[in-house]
């Protein structure tokens, strides 16, 4: 598989999908792990869908759609961040809410809408091969500044994660944390929709992250290796679609399921391996 | 110098009064043995000392500050909530949950193996926090909160549910950080035999403050005593029929 790495890297459009992807990749799982701890697993799919009406609304009043779909997503974030807050309506139905309505809102306003010359199924499925140099830096610029500030506040967040009432008490800023870093996730959640498309953004955010929860090991060991696994899916996913013409981003996301089944199963032979030892020493 | 004073707070949850005129203060060096039965108050009054519940009447000082005006002195305290399991896949390891409890400043490793080992777990500080028992996970939180270098513990009832001699080892810790590294401490119990035993002053709310002195004149007084277990009684009755 690496000499076929090398042999698409001689592609233009290939390595600008492989350099996209793997921002893609590195942003949505490190983005990812905290979503999945604080058993917000969904998120990353209702904002997606939220994007998706801002997607439609961007189409219809003819201005740039991934600029509206990311306002629709950031206010999105925002509207579920304030809900919860409030602690008026529980924390999945707010989830279940904001990606139901997002759906039906893209649907009615294309349901009149004239496609011509507008690829739906791009930012349905994803066009990882068809971004260009602008696409590629703008890919860059985001999940560069989301990691930066991923970085800078990895304690923090990481303490929110943990214990909310606690972190409070230390005296972070929790709200503003909070609003904060769903924010980030609903930028991450644009830049992911390049690679895979609304419909499997999430799979990027949560399967790389449980896979790696399955090793137990520390936190920032836990983070590592779900970015590990996160590019070696994308980069496997895109040259195996490029190898057998599938649609890359399903191609991505299977990809990344066989690594987390191969993972679970490894990790049962082992357990399984542990205890016939043990009852081998026992008797 | 007092590390808490507390005159006339009241606390009222949707229009129902959970704290009625409390007022108490304790020194430097105190090891304070909060008890009352279970709706009493205890956890609510630790919220409005932390800084957790706004909203309340009367005033909280801390180290001489009014928390309302300035919530610099919240900063030197450490605080153990009620015991709660820990998810078991929460991913961090011991060292790195430490590690939470310092908020500014660069990570100091020595702090954090220091503060392990007060607590008897430096051994275990490679290992997730998930996979200890209910009573070492209390202790990593006390680790959490010692490598801050608080003046101040907060324990809201630290040691419930757990074994016979996991709450030994957890009281003998309390006297330890009490006596050796002189922490002033409140510390919520339902344990009236421990905190006879450990506590060097005795507050005892019921919604308003019932008792508040040291630990030998309220254990000596049989009517004090008597009274107590009528409260907490009739608080009982009152948790069931409702």
């Amino acid at each position: 598989m690496i000499e076929m790495v090398f042999e698409i890297l001689e592609f233009g459009f290939m390595q600008r999908a492989l350099i996209a992807a793997v921002a893609v990749a590195i942003t949505s799982s490190v983005i990812g792990l905290f979503l999945v701890l604080r058993r917000n697993s969904l998120f990353g799919d209702a904002l997606s869908h939220v994007a998706f009406g801002g997607i439609a609304v961007g189409l219809v009043a003819n201005i740039y759609p991934l600029w509206t779909g990311m306002a629709f997503s950031v206010l999105g974030a925002l509207g579920i961040a304030k809900l919860r807050q409030s602690g008026r309506i529980p924390a999945d139905a707010t989830v279940a809410i904001l990606l139901a309505s997002g759906l039906a809102l893209g649907i009615v306003l294309l349901s009149g809408f004239d496609e011509r010359g507008v690829d739906l199924n791009s930012f349905l499925f994803g066009s990882i091969l068809l971004v260009s140099v602008e696409d590629t830096l703008a890919i860059l610029a985001m999940a560069g500044a989301i990691i930066a500030i991923i970085i800078l506040l990895y304690r923090q967040l990481m303490y929110v994660t943990f214990d909310e009432e606690q972190a409070k008490v230390s005296g972070l800023q929790i709200s503003k944390l909070n609003y904060l870093f769903v924010v980030l996730a609903s930028v991450s959640v644009i830049v992911s929709m390049r690679l895979v498309g609304i419909l499997l953004v999430s799979a990027l955010i949560v399967i790389p992250n449980i896979t790696a929860l399955l090793f137990g090991r520390g936190f920032k060991k836990t983070a590592l290796i779900s970015v590990g696994m996160s590019i070696f899916s994308v980069v496997a996913g895109i040259t195996v679609s490029y190898a057998a013409n599938l649609a890359p981003a399903g191609t991505i996301v299977l990809m990344s399921t066989a690594v987390f089944l191969a993972t679970l199963a490894a990790k049962h032979f082992s357990r399984k391996q542990t205890v016939e030892k043990l009852e081998a020493a026992k008797s | 110098m007092q590390v808490v004073e507390i005159s006339g707070l009241s606390y009222a949850y949707s229009g129902s009064l959970v704290l009625d005129g409390i007022s108490f203060s304790i020194g430097e060096g105190d090891l304070l043995g909060m008890i009352g039965p279970n709706g009493a108050g205890k956890t609510t009054l630790f919220s409005c000392m932390l800084g957790l519940l706004g909203g309340y009447a009367g005033t909280i000082k801390i180290f001489g500050e009014d928390i309302k005006k300035d919530s610099k002195a919240l900063k030197s305290i450490g605080y153990i909530p009620q015991k709660k399991t820990i998810d078991q896949n929460f991913p961090a390891t011991v060292e790195e949950v430490v590690s939470l409890g310092i908020t500014s400043g660069r990570v100091s490793t020595e702090k954090i193996a220091s503060a392990l080992d007060t607590v008897g777990l430096l051994a275990q500080k490679d290992r997730r926090v998930g996979e200890l028992s209910g009573g070492q996970q209390q202790r990593v939180l006390i680790a959490k909160a010692l490598v801050n270098d608080p003046q101040l513990l907060i324990l809201d009832e630290p040691a419930t549910g757990v074994d016979l001699e996991t709450q030994n080892r957890f009281y003998a810790l309390l006297k330890k950080l009490n006596q050796e590294k002189k922490i002033t401490i409140i510390w919520a119990s339902h344990d009236l035999d421990a905190v006879n035993r450990i506590a060097s002053s005795v507050a005892c709310i019921n919604r308003s403050m019932f008792f508040h002195g040291a630990t030998h004149e309220f254990f000596e007084n049989s009517d004090l005593l008597k009274a107590y277990s009528e409260s907490s009684m009739q608080a009982h009755m009152h948790l069931h029929d409702h």
